[in-house]
């Protein structure tokens, strides 16, 4: 069932100090400190994770699968991130990772190759056919997805239909299980081996089908202590091992994906949230309608940078690249069995992204007018310097947190200070310290020293 | 019939390329803040944009008032800039007096105007050559 409130991350009231490192990074504006705690607004957090990543108390946690709690399932596999092969050294090959994975538990481990090259076939199959509206926006980061769904409801429609390669690799390789097997599909559980949280969002809100292919997500920040010395035993065991994946499938999901069809003045990569909502506001408002296909990435460093990694982006995307040079170079699909899936529509989503607007500041347009009135009338008392300690990102959306009744006005620090610089001045009868306002908003006065 | 009417005001500066576009983002967050349809916040957000980038491009500075009432959306964009010598010629799509500069930016191809025509329910244009222009664009809510 698809769940609209799901969120993969929770804030743990006993470590959290309320110090705004969070409050003051989200690019969605989701997160208050009341009463010494971070919160989270639910209906405008998109899950990216960019709170784990900057608390320094572990007080943001992320609601992946402890690996401990694999076991109790007919048949698992795993279904790695690209990103897991970075995070080891430069001689762990993703076929000792595989190994390593089945013998700590899993019954099998999904190799990613063909699926990401099926993917690339798909996009520039469902391009040759598509007719606009352009541009087409990347579907296959759940954070930009649910941004879209959240913030940008016009554009869902122009959310790209076709099946990440996760999900493409999750179904091929329950479909290999139960070939092996012989148990029903049901019975074979997928987890996913995740950078970062929002994985798990579109595990349980599955946009745009009826249901994920992957069971659970194990973050890999969570599995690597265990799997590390598992590799380590692999390597000196001194046995053979496979490699099954490809650079060519590989190659795609650690660099640009954009399709290859395109020419490239037609296309455009963005990376990091701020960027992606410049980019979406620009849609938006109509503009960019010249590009096909524009990738969003949430984060600056795609995956190898999400919240659960735990090797520097930057050398993690340097083992990436020498591992695309000395992966085999084999293309691991067949265009003609790609081109019959196509057409049987094997690779699109199958219902279309739904748009989740966050709760508007009144239910009819008359309450909006006189709450929007409001709003104004409470921020033009505010510094409008955006410090945070009232527990809210900015000045502006503390004025609408006291709009909705989420907020107190003597929650502001600045205007608190100016108030009572007036009192005292007022009792003592001495003025206002210069450079302080005396008009009770904060803001410097211009008002006679 | 309810009176209720919210207004605000924001500054647009001429030729300041970095913040263009802040004030048209500014209309179409607060537009989604107040839970007004999205197919009606996009044409607004539309004309509003192309109104604000024509005061980046050409004008010294200007202003873009929001009016928001049950009723209707509306936006007046006035400027101090050369004005309009010709408003039918303007109208037309495709005529551009973009210098190569404003081309090299995206804009340019002459659908400014014709742009905010088509996504609004009524335009009013008017223009003195040499002191401004002020366009009143009104979007109907319902």
């Amino acid at each position: 069932m698809a769940d609209a409130h799901y969120h993969s991350i929770r804030f743990d009231d006993s470590a959290c100090h309320g110090c705004m490192a969070c409050l003051r990074i989200c690019p969605t504006q989701a997160i208050r400190v009341r009463r010494g705690h971070a919160m989270m607004l639910e209906d405008r957090c998109i899950d990216c994770g960019e709170c784990i990543k900057v608390c320094t108390k572990n007080a943001v946690l992320s609601l992946t699968a402890p690996p401990t709690g694999l076991g109790g399932f007919d048949y698992t596999v795993a279904i790695p991130s690209p990103a897991l092969y970075t995070q080891f050294d430069l001689d762990v090959t993703p076929g000792t990772i595989h190994q390593a994975l089945r013998n700590s538990g899993f019954d099998a481990a999904a190799t990613l190759s063909w699926s990401c090259r099926a993917v690339t076939h798909a996009i520039d199959l469902f391009l040759s056919e598509y007719g606009g509206p352009w541009p087409l926006i990347s579907s296959f980061c759940p954070s930009v997805v649910r941004l879209v769904q959240i913030k940008y409801p016009e554009l869902v429609d122009q959310l790209l239909p076709v099946l990440s390669p996760r999900e493409v690799a999750a179904r091929e390789a329950k479909r290999t299980a139960t070939a092996a097997t012989g148990l029903p599909l049901d019975r074979i559980h997928a987890v996913y081996v995740t950078p970062c949280p929002a994985k798990m969002v579109s595990i349980v809100d599955h946009p745009g089908m009826e249901a994920s292919f992957i069971d659970s997500a194990v973050g890999i920040s969570d599995l690597f202590p265990l799997l590390a010395p598992v590799i380590r035993e692999v390597q000196t065991s001194g046995a053979k091992v496979p490699e099954t994946e490809t650079a060519a499938g590989l190659g795609w999901a650690f660099s640009i994906s954009l399709p290859s069809t395109l020419p490239a003045e037609d296309t455009m990569s963005v990376w990091g949230l701020p960027n992606v909502l410049r980019i979406l506001d620009d849609i938006d408002k109509g503009k960019l309608q010249r590009y096909r296909f524009i990738e969003c990435h949430a984060c600056f460093e795609g995956c190898v940078s999400g919240a659960l990694t735990v090797e520097n982006p930057y050398v993690a995307r340097a083992r990436a690249l020498r591992l695309q040079q000395s992966l085999p170079k084999r293309d691991p699909v067949d265009p003609a069995d790609l081109r019959a899936r196509h057409e049987r529509g094997d690779f699109r989503t199958s219902v279309p992204f739904a748009v989740r607007p966050p709760q508007p500041l009144g239910r009819d347009i008359v309450t909006a007018i006189a709450r929007m009135q409001e709003r104004d009338r409470v921020a033009a008392q505010l510094p409008g310097i955006d410090c945070g300690a009232c527990g809210s990102p900015a000045c502006a959306t503390f004025a609408e947190d006291v709009v909705l009744g989420a907020a107190e006005m003597a929650q502001c620090v600045v205007q608190r200070q100016a108030q009572l610089e007036e009192q005292l001045a007022r009792l003592t009868g001495v003025g206002s310290p210069a450079g302080r306002g005396a008009d009770g908003t904060g803001r410097p006065g211009d008002d006679g020293h | 019939m309810s009176d209720a009417e919210f207004v605000h005001a924001y500054d647009v500066a001429g030729a300041d390329f970095t913040n263009a576009g802040r004030a048209s983002t500014g209309i179409k967050e607060t537009l989604k803040h107040m839970g007004l349809p999205s197919p009606l916040i996009r044409r607004v957000a539309i004309a509003a944009y192309e109104a604000e980038m024509n005061m980046v491009m050409y004008a010294r500075r200007g202003a873009m008032t929001l009016r928001v009432t049950p009723a209707d959306v509306v936006i007046v964009a006035r400027d101090e800039g050369p004005g309009i010598p010709d408003i039918g010629l303007a109208m037309r799509e495709g005529y551009s007096t973009a210098t190569p500069e404003m081309r090299e930016l995206g804009f340019g191809a002459g659908m400014g105007l014709p742009n905010i025509k088509r996504n609004t329910d009524d335009l009013a244009i008017s223009s003195e050559v040499g002191r401004g222009t002020t366009l009143v664009m009104t979007v109907h809510v319902s």
